[in-house]
């Protein structure tokens, strides 16, 4: 990949006019993806559900490191996708589905206009940066191209190649606040694992003791053997129709309680006998209602559709 | 185009992001503001590292960018802890430390 991100740097150096204006083609670039930005990052803003939040941040991750590629910044651009769009945000969803998806902001305002005031803080802090940003006075962009790399960060055809550059710089003259950063690194997993570590209070309860307990719940009427599973009928294996025992009776502890709470069990003494039924030789079928005749079925059929031949010619 | 373009895309992102961490309720969604925040900070040292023709605002945004992953991490697990013991993600309700006797 390295090869991949130093070869595209070459092609990309040097994007610069002599005024230290952007070129054409970066500009279609940049006006094509600042608005998806800004729209995605008032989609953070707005958005009701957390998780289309976190889509409008991930797309502006990913277009950010577009505009980081275009601005001779390619290992960055491949930094942005896997670190923060892979790993940052990823870890987000994460947790959005351990919080509960569906935990949606709550609109009472604990400070009286706290919305507004912090809409109009939001709106000045805009109006002074962009202040500071046209107001200030800039030298012409020199851009970064071959004379302005450090010397080891030039391949050995002379190109610049970004990693290397980037390589040079932070094992050299940040050597230490790279050593730094990654205690903080180790300091950050130690602290994660400490904050989510739960203490058990209770004592697991492994196979054994789940053992013994089903062997003491014998005395209680509980079964050694799980349950019977739903429907073994050979016409209903329906999740309400209850089991058939051996002896020819439903098993009413196959059904699902939840179903039986619900209300939406099928009548397990209807099946019985209707089982009865078609072991002495009879149908079924007899305690259903009877099948509506043939012909009022087609005569309603007509009634719906007025010219019935209209549709057989359009098929 | 001018690069001043980038920094002025770079001050609507963290005018949004600081926004979203003022406005929202929500923790995680007030802490992806704040990511949102440091990206907008990461473009703006990203130009200036094209501006001034050197690679040192590069090395800074990729330091941003190790730091943030730390941040994430232990504000992830704080928000999970909060979460576990008051059953919610919204910052209103860590309010522990407020005074909530009658003012007297």
């Amino acid at each position: 990949m390295s090869a991949m991100v130093s070869s595209a740097a070459a092609t990309l150096t040097a994007g610069l006019t002599s005024t230290g204006e952007a070129s054409t083609g970066e500009a279609i670039l940049f006006w094509v993806l600042a608005p998806i930005m800004v729209v995605a990052s008032l989609g953070l803003l707005f958005a009701r559900k957390a998780v289309h939040a976190a889509m409008s941040v991930i797309t502006v991750m990913i277009t950010l490191a577009f505009l980081y590629v275009a601005q001779d910044a390619p290992f960055l651009g491949v930094v942005q996708v896997v670190v923060y769009t892979g790993a940052i945000m990823m870890l987000f969803l994460f947790v959005l589905m351990l919080v509960g998806v569906d935990a949606s902001d709550s609109l009472v305002e604990t400070i009286k206009g706290q919305r507004w005031i912090a809409l109009l803080g939001g709106l000045g802090l805009l109006v002074v940066l962009g202040g500071v940003v046209v107001t200030a006075t800039f030298p012409p962009a020199r851009g970064l191209d071959a004379t302005t790399y450090p010397a080891a960060g030039l391949d050995s055809t002379g190109q610049p190649s970004n990693p290397q550059g980037l390589a040079a710089i932070v094992f050299g003259s940040y050597a230490f606040a790279l050593e730094v950063v990654g205690a903080l690194l180790v300091t950050a997993a130690l602290g994660a694992l400490v904050l989510t570590h739960r203490e058990r209070l209770i004592p697991k309860r492994d196979q054994k003791t789940r053992v013994k307990d089903r062997v003491r719940a014998l005395a209680s009427g509980g079964t050694l053997t799980p349950l019977a599973a739903p429907g073994v009928y050979a016409r209903h294996n329906a999740m309400d129709v209850p089991a058939l025992g051996p002896d020819g009776q439903p098993v009413e502890a196959s059904v699902n309680r939840v179903l039986k709470v619900r209300g939406q069990e099928a009548d397990a003494d209807l099946y019985a006998a209707r089982i009865d039924r078609v072991l002495a030789g009879g149908w079924a079928d007899e305690d259903l209602p009877a099948a509506a005749p043939v012909d009022a079925i087609e005569a309603a059929e007509t009634d719906c559709d007025p010219d019935p031949t209209s549709e057989e010619a359009d098929r | 185009m001018s690069l001043m373009n980038y920094l002025l895309l770079s001050a609507v992102l963290f005018s949004v992001g600081a926004t979203t961490v003022l406005v929202r309720r929500n923790a995680i969604i007030a802490f992806m503001g704040i990511e949102m925040m440091l990206n907008a900070t990461n473009l703006a040292l990203v130009t200036f590292a094209r501006i001034n023709g050197n690679l040192h605002g590069q090395v800074l945004a990729f330091f941003v960018m190790v730091v943030a992953a730390a941040e994430v991490v232990v504000g992830l697990a704080i928000i999970v802890a909060i979460y576990r013991t008051r059953r919610s993600a919204s910052v209103d309700d860590v309010n522990l430390l407020k005074d909530v006797r009658d003012p007297a």
